[in-house]
């Protein structure tokens, strides 16, 4: 739709949208007698008015960071990847895998082969799905979702009878060695004289997924490979006239998407809780599908759509511990969110579409009624 | 984005009382949530308690997940809450770590010992309160099987489960104990429909008393023996008059009594190692008008001569976690 402006694309749209959802977590909060003025002012000051706010709402950006551009990827394949969470829990176990296989001697040698551990983790059970759908059709909706229980599942198994060390009730692996320890941002800052929460579990990993960010950018829009992954997603019939094998692009897309979800785990595993315990991904990466259509598949798009989410976590953290709004109402209100930047998109994009139809024909009359 | 947020931001620039009310306590409720009827529901009676008797007020959060106890324990810690309580042996681990950073808070963990100079551990002889509700099972029970639900298989609640057994072996030495867990992660703590199928296995093997040590999967436990006539046994928190008339006990581990202490010594409270067992009223069984015709005399008096005994240290039941074995049942 070349009338609309590009601004209007990908600004005023999700800033309309987030409004709308805002507007009606308002209602909701009056609805149930707390006041939404002190609400949204208490999710600021916990979320952003300390380093402890931000530390922790930046450690939950980049878990979204993540797993938003690991369903971006396979978006721009036309694969819709929501397997997210299961590749990150089973990357996780890559990660824990590396960080106890050995006595790491120092993080500098430790995160490259977690990295590495979490990433084929984390691509091999994107593989098989994967491989479903390129050979035998098998919906990746379909077998991606069903990926995610058997993680779950697998998981279990394994924290409960191979990871647990002896005598512990809980079913969680031991910590990791002190070597494995990623530098917080506490510890990163404090030589230059910013004083940063020690307690906020941001970490180097940060870092990595702004770098993740630009070399997906990358990937997407100057390489070949990038060239033939969207090529797919916009026409299969053009592409394999082009010489595009199906086949190839889509393992490659799933197999990137998975490794990108499975790299989370360094930031949750191996960053924060320096151990593996159950249910570690905590919903981030059905959150991605969510960040990943707000971040319109682009990686900067992606990168605040993070921010904003581990903003909505963050404050509705704080929101549960100081008021007494339940907690169930805080997912409402992140639901509202999803709902109108991801399934309700259209709701806002059609009417401003039409309203700069409308000037662009009004426009076009005036020109050629100028022109005569 | 970050203009959305500043706009918010100035638009609502009221001063904030977050985080200001100093030295509060705080309770933090493990998965299974706050009115569980057994476990959280005991420890938030015994926050109520104190909020009763002192008009005090509290701060409370309740568990979501288990990637989420770092960040409670420590916002909790930051913002002055004192002392902060936690119900649950997940939280061991956690507060290992986080205890060395915040030396002027105490810390009190229920069902876990945690080795630090600002923690307070409190741990309950269950298996003692449990011998007992295993006598009275065995004694109500005429088809001479008896069942036992626990929650999460772990060594904790196979102590529920051998002092059961070794009750109702005291009683009659013939029984048999069914002994059924219903998962292996913190997920069986709440799930009442699982809970209410093994019930029903177990009623079809002969079971007429069923135990359940369960937390909130124990709602379920007892739904299914109501609907199946048969009696059960609650615990944790007096369970009786969720079915009035049908529930033949309940095991009570005074988890309350450990919260409303640990709220009323407050801030710089004694640490170290508390167990609370019958010999000073931490565990017992209930009595009361929902379950008084199903309790006979006779019943109530071998009870309370072997409650005797164990206080004074005549007789012992075996605690399966200091060998991690049990004489009266394997699992």
């Amino acid at each position: 739709m070349d009338v609309m402006p590009r601004w209007v694309d990908v600004v005023l749209v999700p800033l309309l949208s987030l409004i709308i959802a805002f507007v009606i977590s308002a209602l909701v909060i009056l609805a149930i007698g707390e006041d939404p003025i002190a609400a949204v002012n208490l999710m600021v000051t916990g979320a952003l008015g300390s380093t402890y706010g931000w530390g922790y709402t930046l450690y939950y950006a980049t878990n979204f960071i993540f797993t938003g551009l690991a369903v971006a990827i396979a978006f721009h394949a036309r694969m819709f990847n929501i397997g997210g969470e299961g590749q990150a829990a089973i990357g996780g176990l890559g990660v824990a895998v590396v960080c106890l296989a050995f006595p790491w001697p120092h993080w500098a040698l430790a995160l490259p082969a977690a990295m590495l551990g979490g990433a084929i983790f984390g691509a091999a059970w994107a593989a098989l799905p994967a491989y479903l759908q390129a050979k035998r059709g098998s919906h990746i909706v379909i077998t991606t979702i069903m990926f995610n229980f058997i993680a779950a599942a697998v998981l279990n198994y394994v924290l409960v009878n191979i990871l647990r060390p002896a005598g512990q009730m809980d079913p969680a692996s031991e910590r990791f060695p002190e070597g494995t320890n990623l530098p917080t941002m506490h510890e990163i800052l404090a030589p230059i004289g910013i004083e940063f929460s020690r307690s906020a579990p941001l970490n180097i990993t940060f870092f990595i997924a702004v770098i993740a960010c630009v070399l997906v950018w990358i990937l997407i829009w100057r390489t070949r490979l990038g060239f033939a992954l969207r090529a797919y997603g916009h026409s299969e019939p053009a592409a394999v006239y082009a010489g595009i094998s199906p086949t190839r692009i889509i393992m490659v897309a799933m197999l990137i998407s998975g490794a990108l979800a499975g790299l989370m785990a360094i930031n949750n595993v191996m960053g924060e809780a320096e151990r593996l315990v159950l249910n570690s991904v905590e919903g981030a990466g059905f959150i991605g599908i969510a960040v990943a259509l707000m971040g319109r598949s682009h990686p900067f798009g992606v990168f605040l759509a993070a921010i904003l989410f581990g903003f909505l976590y963050q404050g509705g953290a704080e929101l549960a511990l100081w008021t007494s709004i339940p907690r169930e109402l805080i997912v409402v209100i992140q639901a509202l969110v999803i709902l109108f930047t991801g399934a309700l998109d259209n709701m806002v994009r059609m009417p401003i579409e039409r309203f700069f139809l409308a000037m662009h024909r009004a426009r076009k009359a005036r020109e050629a009624g100028s022109a005569e | 984005m970050t203009t959305m947020t500043k706009l918010l931001g100035a638009a609502t620039a009221l001063a904030l009382s977050a985080g200001t009310a100093a030295a509060d306590p705080a309770l933090i409720f493990d998965l299974g949530g706050k009115f569980d009827k057994s476990f959280n529901e005991a420890a938030y009676n015994g926050a109520q308690r104190w909020v009763g008797e002192t008009g005090g007020a509290y701060r409370e959060i309740e568990m979501q997940s288990e990637a989420q106890r770092e960040q409670a324990l420590r916002r909790l810690a930051e913002s002055g809450s004192n002392p902060v309580v936690m119900t649950g042996f997940a939280f061991g681990n956690v507060l290992n770590e986080v205890a060395p950073d915040y030396p002027d808070t105490s810390f009190v963990i229920i069902d876990m010992v945690v080795d630090q100079p600002n923690v307070r551990s409190v741990v309950f002889n269950e298996h003692e309160g449990s011998y007992l509700v295993g006598m009275m099972a065995a004694m109500a029970s005429d088809s001479d099987t008896v069942g036992f639900i626990g929650g999460m298989d772990i060594p904790l609640i196979r102590k529920f489960a051998c002092g059961y057994a070794q009750g109702v072996m005291a009683v009659n030495g013939d029984a048999t104990v069914i002994a059924n867990m219903t998962g292996t992660t913190p997920a069986a703590w709440n799930d009442p429909v699982k809970g209410a199928e093994l019930t029903q296995a177990q009623i079809s093997q002969g079971a007429d008393v069923v135990y359940a040590a369960a937390g909130g999967t124990g709602v379920g436990v007892l739904q299914a023996a109501a609907d199946a006539n048969i009696l059960s046994i609650g615990v944790d928190s007096n369970q009786n008059y969720l079915h009035s008339g049908q529930v033949l006990t309940s095991m009570m581990k005074r988890v309350d009594n450990a919260v409303y202490n640990a709220f009323t010594d407050g801030p710089g409270l004694e640490t170290g190692f508390r167990v609370m067992g019958l010999a000073n009223g931490g565990v017992g069984y209930a009595l009361d008008e929902h379950n008084a015709e199903l309790v006979s005399d006779e019943m109530k008096a071998a009870v309370d001569a072997a409650a005797a005994s164990i206080a004074s240290g005549e007789l012992m039941v075996h605690d399966y976690m200091s060998d991690e074995s049990c004489p009266a049942i394997s699992f």
